[in-house]
Formats: structure tokens, sequence, C-alpha cells
């Protein structure tokens, strides 16, 4: 496996424009000749759909959910960034390209983070023009708030729901393409293996989630917007659906998978309730900023809130980072909660959690101040777990949110499979070891309007395609698969149940590869999943037939997906012997227990390399450069 | 504790339905959601087939769940999608009714699982703002007044979950289709497609086998995202100037 | 004519003629009700009146011209209400073949679920109430040309007085959620409108109705002879 990370020559603010001009172009006649498959609906997919197709390609999406809207950018709260500087206080694309640099702890690719960075300001044109309706102030214009410990207001929102307006943005964008028939949509029909032939991508294969239908779709190039794989912890913040099946199912076929160790623990989320618990729900994270964080001082503390007097409460947040303090990065809030539940100062009846408290704000500002900036955050907290935070304070625990890993892409969003592309959260991204709050967003339509389709042109215009018959060898033989996987998976008729497995592949992953990770527990993880797994073909159970909607089959098969992904997660995390970002090796950290890099050791990202079922993957790296951010340690002391 | 559940098993768009009853222990802490997985998981230890729902987010803002709970969609909380019920709400002993949204515009796929397919089609027909990417201008080049951005943010909240047509008596789509039309129409950026728009969607919303709207206001009540039929009003006056411009 | 089928061919069109329609019904029975407050001036005023209705216009109009007029006005509007009324209902009913087990009515005001029956339970009664005032067929002593006769001993029997009852019942029913339906349907809902669009629906039901019921109630307790 090669990785040419087709960084263009040339100063960083020149580099994007540079290659726009170098790259080949399809001329507009020929556009139509060009059929490309798109698998995704979600942010990312659908503003690639959409744009490739007023652009002239014929486009075909594809997605699991059962309308493209469903996808689970919808389900993004906070907001996206973008270097306006419309609040006049300093922001500039480089002021947000450093900040997403050093935010990813120095192992992001710098010249995809400033293309990021510069056409951030462009995705708000666009989505202002499409109607998306942003936060406005009393003139008239668009408001920012700054997001996530930012030190610039730069960031823009639609109430609690910017996710959700973005997507309809895109969604819109491209049923107009559907309507106009330049996009044929395939809904409820999900990707189950890439197609290549003469080892190029050249399709997909695909169930139809209410027939059952297996079918081949061929096209010119194939581009993946499918989402991360945080849902391999089982509990994450993610959709129930999220999954990994796409991704892998190319990793399988030769596309590089990187840095999947790398994942993001959100710290203020709702804590586990029960064993039957099938999810876990985000709590803002502007709920931060007049929050205060604590535990009982004593450990085993089982008063109530209430009655753990002042002097017993330890605002650990406050105590260690006296300048951050409750605003201090995400992993590090995450880490320091875990540290305090370890050490049996935990809240609640599961001792998982820590509070999150309001009294003091609604003492300083009062209730109905509280109740506009976060009324609705705390109706949810409400509802969900019947406890009403303006009276007692809010348990939060931290849970696995995002993922920074993904299939390896180099600048044009290649991955190492001729045609095949990756976009949006799927691909390893621009976020390094730790994603910034409101970058998500940026990336994913960034991705899909602005940089997919222009640079796919560069290789459709110059790629050998020759046209294939579905009965073509290749073709023939990933259908044929793709029907025996699912043959096998229905004979599956053992004693447990799918979602067993799932909940144990969870524990074994949040136990050892979650907040802080050490060389033992992994080394445990990579013994007990490849047994959990065998055990999964032997012993799990799928009731149904495949002619129907059968939901067990669909699950069966992703969970069979998250067992092998999670043993590279594993194996990832072991070979990264530093600490940075999102990845906390216990073992590297500096006294004070904040994460150590090796910059000398590990400046580079890690591409794995399938070589087979009972094969370990082979190991590669792209070398990192840091031209224009120097790497420094990060301190929030 | 105990609950006893009837819940409308349907093999398939055409098959003929009908409830079956099932008993479960289900814990106060649990979504409504988790309870039937629960219920699903026993089915499947059992090597029955479990029963077909459809949910994704959980977090009420996807717009994938749906079912109607003893006679109201979403269950019993205003403003709270099934995905967000906890099962406080009842109690030891009770019964339960659990039916899809019943409506020719979405056929039931599975059990509690219907097709909205019909919704996409109206957005497609005209619920977008045709803007060829890379081509806007700079955002704050168009002020929106604050109320309108509010206005138009407050009909853009809808998640396309149905509720509205699974409650109206007549099946009509009327609040979801108002509330795409006006989230576009009260923005600057949407007055130019605007009347076309509006007939658009309303022709394709009439293709669709949806009922006709008596301002009963019972979608209104049934809205997870408190949409309000004023946005029905705007549809219909904006039709009326729409056919009077169309000659 | 184009633009009047691309009307009618929508049902939200439909509903426009059928809010349009109910509008002109709404003030017919109002200046309707008014007129008939005349009765209680007593026989001459009210003779009076019923023959101004068959003069009006004159000399420039002939006689019963302008009643015939607004006689086929209200007949064709009638039409137009009625046969909207059964399409968008077929197509109401159509649209949910299947139907709940259980089903919760989530509506604004009850009023909403009877304009189906209730309008039907209203053309019976238009039918009745003109075969029995109007052309006396079914009156035990109707006297041409004498209204005020005819009105009062009209309602001497307890039947005709029930009939009347439920008959203004639906009336109002209907009139209370057609009012505020009509606003609602022509997208009348400017801040001011929306302030006095209920109270105005309640007011016009309410008046018709008591003040139409108090015909009946006038001659059947003697107060009217
Ligand atoms: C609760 C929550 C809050 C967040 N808040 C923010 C925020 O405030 N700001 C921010 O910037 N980011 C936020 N994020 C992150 C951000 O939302 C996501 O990273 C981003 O939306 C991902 O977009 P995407 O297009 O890559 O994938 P998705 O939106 O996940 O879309 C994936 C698509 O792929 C389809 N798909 C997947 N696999 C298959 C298959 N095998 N076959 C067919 N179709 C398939 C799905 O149907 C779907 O359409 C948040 C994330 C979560 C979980
Ligand atoms: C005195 C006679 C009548 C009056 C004053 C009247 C008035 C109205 C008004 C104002 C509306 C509201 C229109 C809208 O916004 O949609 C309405 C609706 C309706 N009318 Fe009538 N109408 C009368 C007779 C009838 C008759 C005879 C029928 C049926 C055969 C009927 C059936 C309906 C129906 C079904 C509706 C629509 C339901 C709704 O809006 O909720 N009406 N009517
Ligand atoms: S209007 Fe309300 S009930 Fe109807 S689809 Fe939208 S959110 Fe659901
Ligand atoms: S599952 Fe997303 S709204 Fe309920």
């Amino acid at each position: 496996m090669e990785l040419r990370s087709k960084v263009p020559s040339g100063p960083i603010d020149q580099k994007w424009t540079k290659h726009k001009f170098d790259m080949k172009l399809v001329n507009p006649a020929n556009k139509r000749k060009y059929h490309v498959i798109v698998v995704g609906s979600g942010l990312a997919g659908a503003s690639a759909s959409a744009t490739l197709a007023e652009l002239g390609y014929h486009v075909s999406c594809f997605t699991y959910h059962d309308s493209p809207r469903r996808a689970h950018s919808i389900a993004a709260q906070g907001g996206i960034n973008a270097a306006k500087n419309y609040q006049g206080d300093g922001d500039s694309v480089f002021r947000l390209f450093y900040d997403t640099v050093k935010g990813g702890d120095f192992r992001a690719r710098e010249a995809n983070v400033y293309r990021l960075a510069e056409v951030s300001n462009e995705i708000i044109d666009q989505c202002v023009a499409q109607g998306i309706p942003f936060a406005r102030e009393y003139g008239g214009l668009l408001d920012n708030r700054s997001f996530g410990g930012a030190q610039v207001s730069r960031t823009f929102y639609a109430r609690g729901q910017t996710g959700q307006q973005l997507l309809l943005g895109a969604y819109q964008a491209l049923m107009k393409e559907v309507h106009k028939g330049q996009v044929k949509l395939y809904n409820q029909c999900e990707m189950l293996d890439v197609v290549l032939v003469d080892g190029q991508a050249r399709g997909i294969v695909t169930r139809h989630l209410v027939t059952g239908k297996i079918e081949v779709h061929l096209a010119d190039a194939v581009a993946l917007g499918t989402g991360g794989y945080s849902n391999a912890f089982y509990l994450s913040t993610n959709a129930m659906y999220c999954n990994v099946t796409a991704a892998w199912r190319a990793y399988r076929r030769g596309a590089g998978f990187a840095n999947p160790c790398y994942t993001q623990i959100h710290p203020t989320c709702i804590p586990v309730a029960g064993d039957y618990q099938s999810k876990l729900t985000l709590m803002s994270e502007s709920l931060r900023n007049d929050g205060r964080i604590w535990v009982s001082k004593q450990v085993d503390d089982d008063r109530a809130p209430g009655d753990i007097p002042e002097d017993q409460r330890d605002y650990y947040l406050e105590r260690m980072y006296p300048a951050f303090g409750n605003l201090v990065p995400r992993d590090l809030a995450s880490r320091r909660a875990k540290d305090m539940c370890d050490q049996g100062k935990g809240v609640g009846e599961t001792k998982l959690g820590v509070y999150l408290d309001f009294e003091d704000a609604i003492q300083r500002l009062g209730a109905d101040v509280i109740e506009a900036r976060y009324g609705n955050l705390f109706e949810m907290y409400e509802r969900i777990t019947g406890e009403d935070p303006y009276r007692v304070p809010m348990r939060i625990y931290p849970a696995p949110h995002y993922t920074m890993g993904g299939l390896w892409v180099d600048y044009n969003l290649m991955t190492t499979v001729p045609g095949l592309y990756a976009i949006g959260e799927a691909n390893f991204s621009d976020h390094g070891a730790n994603r910034l709050g409101a970058s998500a967003l940026m990336q994913g339509v960034a991705d899909g309007y602005f940089v997919l389709p222009y640079t796919i042109a560069d290789y459709l215009a110059q790629a050998k395609l020759d046209p294939v018959a579905e009965d073509n060898q290749e073709v023939r033989g990933t259908v044929e698969e793709v029907e025996s996987r699912i043959d096998r998976l229905l004979a599956l008729d053992g004693d447990r149940t799918i979602n067993s497995f799932h909940k144990e592949l969870g524990r074994i992953v949040w136990d050892n590869c979650g907040m802080g990770r050490n060389a033992t527990g992994l080394k445990e993880a990579l013994e007990k999943i490849p047994v959990l797994r065998q055990e999964f073909w032997e012993n799990a159970k799928v009731v149904g037939e495949g002619g129907s909607i059968n939901q067990t089959l669909e699950r069966a098969g992703r969970v069979a997906d998250f067992l092998e992904l999670a043993e590279v997660m594993c194996l990832d995390a072991l070979v990264r012997e530093e600490s940075c970002g999102g990845h906390f090796r216990e073992e590297h950290q500096t006294p004070e227990g904040e994460a150590l890099r090796d910059d000398e050791n590990f400046t580079h990202v890690t591409v794995w390399e399938y070589t087979g079922a009972d094969t370990a993957p082979r190991e590669h790296r792209e070398p990192l450069e840091f031209e224009n951010v120097p790497p420094t340690q990060r301190s929030y002391k | 504790m105990k609950l006893k559940l009837h819940v409308w098993r349907q093999a398939g768009p055409s098959a003929r339905g009908q409830f079956v009853t099932y008993e479960t222990d289900a814990s106060e802490h649990m979504s409504f959601l988790e309870m039937l997985d629960v219920v699903n998981e026993d089915l499947e230890e059992k090597g029955e087939d479990p029963i077909v729902f459809d949910s994704d987010c959980r977090e009420g803002i996807c717009g994938t769940c749906g079912m109607v709970i003893n006679g109201r969609p979403h269950g019993p909380w205003k403003r709270t999608t099934v995905c967000q019920l906890h099962m406080r709400e009842y109690s030891d002993g009770d019964e339960i009714w659990i039916e899809p949204w019943r409506a020719d515009g979405f056929p039931v796929q599975k059990d509690l699982m219907v097709d909205r397919a019909a919704f996409d089609r109206i957005v497609a027909a005209g619920g977008y703002i045709s803007v060829r990417t890379g081509s806007a201008p700079d955002a704050n080049a168009i002020p929106v007044v604050q109320v309108n951005a509010e206005k138009s943010m407050d009909a853009a909240s809808c998640i396309g979950c149905g509720a509205c047509v699974a409650a109206c008596p007549n099946a009509s789509a009327m609040l979801f289709t108002s509330a795409k039309a006006a989230h576009l129409n009260l923005l600057p950026q949407g007055q130019p497609e605007r009347y076309g728009r509006v007939l658009d969607m309303i022709l394709t919303m009439e293709a669709e086998s949806f009922g006709t709207c008596t301002n009963h206001g019972a979608c209104e009540n049934a809205c997870p995202k408190e949409i309000k039929i004023d946005v029905i009003a705007m549809l219909n006056r904006d039709y009326m100037k729409a056919l009077l411009k169309a000659s | 004519m184009r633009r009047v089928y691309s009307l009618y061919s929508t049902s939200v069109g439909k509903k426009y003629t059928m809010a349009v329609s109910g509008a002109i019904f709404v003030v017919f029975v109002i200046v309707h009700m008014f007129g008939n407050l005349k009765v209680y001036l007593g026989p001459e005023a009210f003779n009076h009146y019923a023959e101004g209705l068959r003069e009006f216009g004159a000399p420039f109009l002939g006689h019963e011209w302008f009643l015939w007029v607004f006689r086929v006005g209200l007949l064709a509007f009638l039409l137009i209400h009625t046969v909207a009324a059964w399409q968008t209902s077929r197509q109401s009913w159509a649209a949910r073949g299947q139907k709940y087990k259980k089903q919760e009515k989530l509506v604004f005001h009850y009023a909403s679920r009877t304009m189906r029956w209730g309008g039907v339970a209203l053309l019976l009664f238009v039918v009745y109430h003109i075969l029995h005032l109007t052309t006396g067929t079914l009156h035990p002593d109707f006297i041409p040309g004498d209204a005020y006769h005819n009105f009062v001993t009209g309602f001497r029997s307890l039947p005709v007085v029930a009939v009347y009852f439920a008959a203004m019942i639906a009336l109002g029913l209907h009139l209370y959620h057609g009012t505020w339906s009509a606003f609602q349907t022509m997208g009348l809902d400017g801040p001011r409108i929306k302030r006095w669009r209920e109270p105005v629906a309640i007011g016009v039901a309410l008046l018709v109705v008591l003040v139409n019921l108090s015909f009946p109630v006038a001659v059947y307790t003697g107060i009217l002879q």
C-alpha cells in the first residue's frame, strides 16, 4: 500500500487555489457521461450528491435511512465554525487553521486543515443562501457564539439544531436534483460491499432493507459519506443505526484505515441508567459555561447532593485548572470525571457520574436567565431522568461521541483504492487526534460541497474507465460473497442474541480502549475480541428471513463488522505509544496527569492494511510535517 | 412494573394485520423504546420475530420514530417524540395499545414501520431554494429581520415525523407541507421561488393519498415540535396569491 | 377558466370555495335572523318586510326578481359548498383506509368534528325549512302572502319546535367552527384577526342560535300570538 498524500507544493495559503488550477477538468458536455455513486446522505453525502449533480454528473445516492434527511448529522446541536470574523474579534482563516491543528494535538495534515479553514467561509454563504435559519442579531445580521473553549466567536448556530438545519439545506438541495432526475435516490438501501474491477472502485453491492433484494450498482467512481463508528462502544451519543460497515467493507477491499484509535469522548452526557440502556444522550457543552462540576470529597458518599455541605464538595476542575475551570477541553473534562469515579466518588445509583450544578448560577443570574439559556436542555434532561435540574444538580458522565479515525484519504479525499473516496466523518479527517467543537459539521459540508466535486474530476478525466458489465467476473464474485455472507448470518441459530454480543463488545472496548488506555488492558482486549468474534459466528442467533424487513439481520451484519474493527482499534491504540488528543495512554502522561505526546516517534498517521481474515493487518505510516504551526505541548493549567 | 402490550403486527404492506398481546416487566427508568427493545430481546431469545419499529437518534430530532400509543401519536407527553417518552408515565398493570401511523399516504411496511417517502416527494417538488454551490453572495449581504428569522426557524424545526398526519382525523399532510413551505417563504432568500414552490408542493401533496385539512387542529396538538397551524393559514394565503399570479 | 379549474382541482382550493360560500351563508343567516326579528314588531311590520323582500329593487327590478336571483345564487353556492364538502370528505375517508383501534381526539374544539353530519343535518333542514315556511307544503295552515300567520302557526307543534332546536344546535356548531375555520382557510390570520376570530366565531354562533330559537320558544310559550 502506497500512501501518497498528494499535497500540492507552494505556500500553505496558496495550495488549494493552485491545486484547483492544476487539476484536470471534465468538459461540461462530458460530465453527464460519468456516473458517481455516493453512499450516505448525511451532511457530507447529501451535499456531495447535490453538487455533483448540479455540475452535470449522474449521481446515485444511497442511504439505509427511510429518508435522506434522517442521517445522523441531524443530531448535531452546537454549531458550525467559520472564519468569517463577523464579530471583528480578530478571527481569520489562519487562526481557525491554527486552532484546529493545535486542537488536534498536531496529528492532522496541515494542508487539509488549511483548506478546511479556507472554505469555511464559503460554507456559510452557501448555507445562508439555501435558507438555513441561522440565529441573527437584532439588526438582522448573523449571530455568533464562542464554542468549545475557542477564544473567538466563530460559531454559527440555529438554536440547538444546527445539524438539523444544515442537513435540511443539503437534503433540500439533494431532493431538487432528485426531482430533476439528475440524482437517483436509493433509500432504505444498505451498501454491503464495494465492487473493484481491475483495482478500481466501480460500484457497490446493496441489500434493500424492505425487499431484501441484493443488487449491484455500477459507476465510474464511488464516494463513502457513511459517518463514524462510535457505536463500536455499543453505548454512544450516535444514533442507533450508525455503523462502520461501509468503511469496513472498503477496508477489506484494500482501502487503508487510518488512526482507528482516535475517538472522542464527550464529557457532558446523561449517565447510564440501567442494563437496558440503548444509547446515550449528549447535553450541550454550553452547559459548562454556567454549571459547576463537583463530587463529594468522601468516597462512597450516599448522601443526597443537597445534604453535602459546601466544604465537603470537591469542585475538582476548578481546583486543578484554576485558569480554565469547568471549561477545560473535552478530553480533560472527560478523563477527570473518570478519575473521580475510579476513586469511588461517583454519584447517582450507578456511581458513574459527577454533578453539574447550577445552584450558584441560578442564585447569581436568576432562574429565568438560566431558563432562557438552557431551558430546552433542562427539559430534555428532566424528560430522561425524571429529575428537575433547577432543584437537583444534573448528573453527567462522558460518552463516546465522535471518531477522528477513518478511511485514509489523500488531499483529493481518495482512499488507497483508485476511484474510491471517503468524505465527512467516514474519512480520517482533518481533526488529528481530537476534534474541536463545531468543526465536524464544517468538515462534512466542506468535503461535500467544496472539495470532492472538484477533486473527483481530476480522477475521472484521467482514469481509464472501460465499461463494466454486470456479469463481469469480479462483479459476480463480489455479489456472491455478499449473498453468502447474508446466508451465513441468517443461518446463525445459536443461543445468544445479536444485541448481547454488541453489548459485550462495547464493554470490552469501553473498558480497555476508552478514556484511558494501557498496554495491559489493550492486550487483554486483543485476546478477548477474537474469542467473542468466534463465539458470534458459532453461537449467535438471527431470527426471521432475508426477503423482507429483518432488523435483526441488519444488526447482525453491523455487529459482525464492529467485532473486526474493534480489534484494529485496540491494536492501533497499542502501537501508538504516546498520548495525544483523545488517545490517552496511561503510561504516557506528565507528572500532573496530562497527555504526553512523543513527537519524535509518532508524528505520523497510522494506516492499517487488510491482509486477510486470519492474519494481522499491516501497519503503514504517513509522516506529518508541521511547517506553519510548530508543535507545542498543550497546557490548560 | 408489569405491563400488557397490544401491539399491531403486520407482515407486509398488503398483509392483514392484527393485534398481538405481550406481557413484559419494565423499569420506570426505561424509555418507551427501550421497553420494546427488551420485549424484542425476549422474542429473539424464543426464536420469534421481533416487533419491527423504526428509531434512530433516540433524542427527538431525526423524526424516525413514531407510533400511536393508546390513541395518541408519540404517546402522552407534550413536545415529546416517542423515543423520549419514559416509562415513569406508566404504572403496574397498565394496558398499552400500540399502533402504527395509519394513513394511506404512509403505507405500513411491517408492524409499526411505515413508508413516509411521500414527504420526500413533497419536498422534492419545491421545498428548496435553488442556489448553485459556490455561487452565493456573502452571508451578511442579506440581512433578515430577526422576527422573520425566528418564525422561519420555528417552521424549520419540523422533524418530518408524520405525527401530524397520524393525528389528523382526515389524515391530511397540511401541517408538514405548510411548515416546509413557511420555513423558506418567510426568508428573503425564499422569495423568488415562493409562489411556484407553493403550487408545486401543494400539487404534489394532492397526488399522494392524504386527506383534506378541515382545521381540526389535531396536528398542532400532536406535533412534537409544536409547529402551529399558522403555517397552514400562510400556505392557504400563498396558494391564492399563487393562483392569481400564475397566468 | 384554467385558473378556476386549478383552484378547484386541489383540496386547498376546494376548501377555499367552501370558505367563501360558507362565509356568504354566515352573512345570509345573520341577515335572515335580523329580518326575522321583525316578527316581534307585529304582523304588519313583518308582512311588510316579507313583501319588501319581494319588491326589493323596485321599480328598477320587477316583482320577486331580486328574490329569485338571490335564491338561485344561494342555491348555487349551496351546491358548490355541498359538493366540495362531499368530495373533500371522501378524500379524507379514503386517506385513512385502516382505522385506529384507539384514537384520542386531539382537535381544538368539538365543533370541528360535527361539520359533516351537522352539514347533512343542515341540508335536510334547509329543505324542510323551505317546504315548511316558504312553499308551505309541510305546513298545517299555510296562507300564501301572510308570512306572520304562517310563522306563528308554524311553531305551535312540539315536533316542529324540536326539529328547529336540533337544527339550530347543528347550525351553531357549524357556524362556530365554520366561521373560525373560514378565516384560517382564507389565510386571514394577522395578529389582530387572530385575536378576534375565536370570539367572533363564538359570538356569531351564539347570536344566531339564540335569536333564531327565541322564535319557536316565543310562539310555543304564547308570547307571540
Ligand atoms: C449528538 C451529536 C452532536 C453533535 N454536535 C456537533 C456540533 O454541534 N458541531 C459539529 O460540528 N459536529 C457535531 N457532531 C458531529 C457531527 O454531527 C458528525 O460528525 C457529522 O454530522 C457526520 O456527518 P456525515 O455526513 O459524515 O455522516 P452521517 O450524518 O452520519 O451520515 C451517514 C450517512 O451514511 C449512510 N450510511 C452509512 N452506512 C451506510 C451503508 N452501509 N449503506 C447505505 N448508507 C449508509 C446513512 O444512512 C447516512 O445517510 C455531533 C455528533 C453527535 C453524535
Ligand atoms: C346555513 C348553512 C351553512 C353555513 C352557514 C355554512 C358555513 C360554513 C363555513 C363558514 C364553513 C367553513 C369553510 C372553511 O373554512 O373551510 C363551512 C364548512 C363546511 N361546511 Fe358548511 N355551511 C352551511 C351549510 C352546509 C351544508 C348544507 C353542508 C353539507 C352538506 C355543509 C358542510 C360543510 C363541511 C363538510 C365543511 C368543512 C368542514 C370544516 O371546515 O371543518 N355546510 N360551512
Ligand atoms: S409538522 Fe410536527 S408532527 Fe408534522 S411532521 Fe413536522 S414535526 Fe412531525
Ligand atoms: S428516534 Fe429520532 S426522533 Fe425519535
